[in-house]
């Protein structure tokens, strides 16, 4: 019987996701996985937190007394602000997002297709939550890193030659990160898978990829 | 002219009528008008188009409308934390509009600002831009977006002047200043009415133009997520 391939966990991943972040960047965390990656930050790099209801700066959770209704991450978490942080409307929020002025958005996703589609909002039928901020970060932060388990949890592939649930944003994804590897995908040219995780084979990401990708690891 | 009420009731007396379209300010349930809310529950009006990034919680907030099957149509970015919101919708009892958030935002902006129409990328090539003008600009696709403004926007900031200049606090600033500014009337709802002179001029957010109701609110503030972390023991 075929072993289960695991590669990365939740925290892995979201270490791995961490190297992307460089000193002096502006970021935009996703709700789920992305979120953690802020426990990951390498040592010397400096980075900005971005909440889009409106907030630059964004701390950690509070201790107990801490708690401040007035003062809340876009997953409507609880959180803390730090020495350098500033607010502002939703208006001003989405216009750093709109205008490029955030340098990376980490984020979760049902279905990546090879050129960069992504889907992450919408089963039809059967989730009417709505996009959130989702689109304007895709289709406005400068570069945009997806991490995400690399099958559903029925075991079907989520990396696809053609997103089947309704976009959230067209050839938007410049990396994809999963439990078994990382994928680069540059416009225009198609996905290429640039890493695997331990214990993982080129042959493990092809059993579970409908996508087709190039190989440069 | 006095801008001070007595209480939301007086507030929106005489402002609400059927088929109504309402802004209300706050993200999730964070700077929401919540005395306002509740005194447009009160009043009766039916058939209500809010426009709001969220739809509260099944017994806060604007589900309190929705409770009481005013709300005829919402405008929002996200209600997945409204199970009756839901369904009301699959039930085709509600009607509900998606809009991106940034677009959300800007969309109330521009109503205000007598901007009927912008361009934005945010949602080339998806639902969002069906049936909407595209046009390039540099190489890039842009759909067309179009002003929002309402009949009457209620708002929750944190202190204000007799004049309605407004101050809010930390992340419970979020929709509620764009949508000041876009409401025929608005009525703000705050924490604290300070005298004339004692807010600093510099750190105004709102200026009180865009107001012409006030009063002073009790308010629940309720926490939608409380995560915090445990200090270390010594």
């Amino acid at each position: 019987m075929a072993q289960e391939v695991k590669g990365w966990d939740r925290n892995q991943m979201a270490e791995r996701a961490a190297k992307e972040l460089e000193d002096g960047f502006y970021v935009n965390l996703g709700i789920g996985i992305p979120t953690l990656v802020a426990n990951y930050i390498p040592d010397g790099v400096d980075v900005t937190l971005q909440s889009e209801n409106g907030m630059l700066g964004m701390g950690p959770f509070p201790y107990d007394d801490e708690v401040d209704p007035d003062l809340i991450n876009a997953g409507k978490q609880t959180i803390t602000e730090l020495r350098r942080t500033s607010y502002f409307s939703s208006a001003d929020s989405f216009a750093m997002i709109r205008g490029g002025h955030i340098d990376l958005s980490i984020l979760g996703a049902m279905e990546v297709s090879e050129n960069g589609d992504l889907a992450n909002w919408m089963i039809p039928g059967k989730m009417v939550k709505g996009m959130g901020g989702a689109m304007d970060l895709v289709a406005g932060v400068k570069r945009v890193v997806v991490v995400m388990d690399h099958a559903s949890k029925s075991g079907d592939p989520k990396l696809l030659h053609e997103c089947s649930l309704p976009l959230t944003g067209q050839q938007v994804v410049d990396m994809v990160i999963t439990n078994l590897g990382v994928f680069e995908i540059e416009r225009g040219k198609g996905m290429k898978l640039t890493e695997l995780a331990p214990g993982v084979t080129i042959d493990d990401v092809k059993a579970q990829t409908e996508a087709a990708f190039d190989v440069a690891v | 002219m006095k801008k001070i009420y007595p209480d939301a009731r007086a507030a929106l007396d005489g402002l609400t009528f059927d088929g109504m379209t309402v802004m209300s300010g706050g993200f999730g349930l964070c700077g929401i008008p919540e005395n306002l809310i509740a005194a447009l529950r009160d009043s009766g009006v039916k058939d209500i188009t809010v426009i709001s990034n969220n739809a509260g919680v099944d017994d806060f907030g604007l589900g309190l409308l929705l409770q009481t099957r005013q709300i005829k149509k919402m405008i929002s970015s996200y209600v997945g934390e409204n199970k009756e919101f839901e369904r009301q919708y699959l039930s085709g009892e509600l009607e509900l509009e998606f809009n991106p958030q940034g677009t959300l935002a800007e969309r109330c902006r521009a109503g205000g600002a007598g901007i009927p129409g912008f361009y934005t990328k945010t949602g080339v090539g998806t639902l969002i831009a069906e049936g909407k003008e595209h046009k390039e600009f540099d190489g890039e696709t842009y759909i067309m977006e179009t002003g929002l403004v309402a009949d009457l926007s209620i708002v929750k900031a944190w202190k204000a002047d007799e004049q309605g200049n407004l101050v809010f606090r930390k992340t419970a600033r979020n929709f509620n200043p764009m949508m000041a500014t876009a409401g025929k009337f608005t009525v703000a709802e705050v924490e604290e009415i300070v005298p004339l002179g004692s807010l600093d001029p510099d750190c105004i957010h709102t200026p009180g133009v865009y107001v012409q109701r006030l009063i002073k609110g009790d308010h629940e503030k309720r926490v939608e997520q409380r995560t915090v972390r445990q200090r270390e023991t010594a």
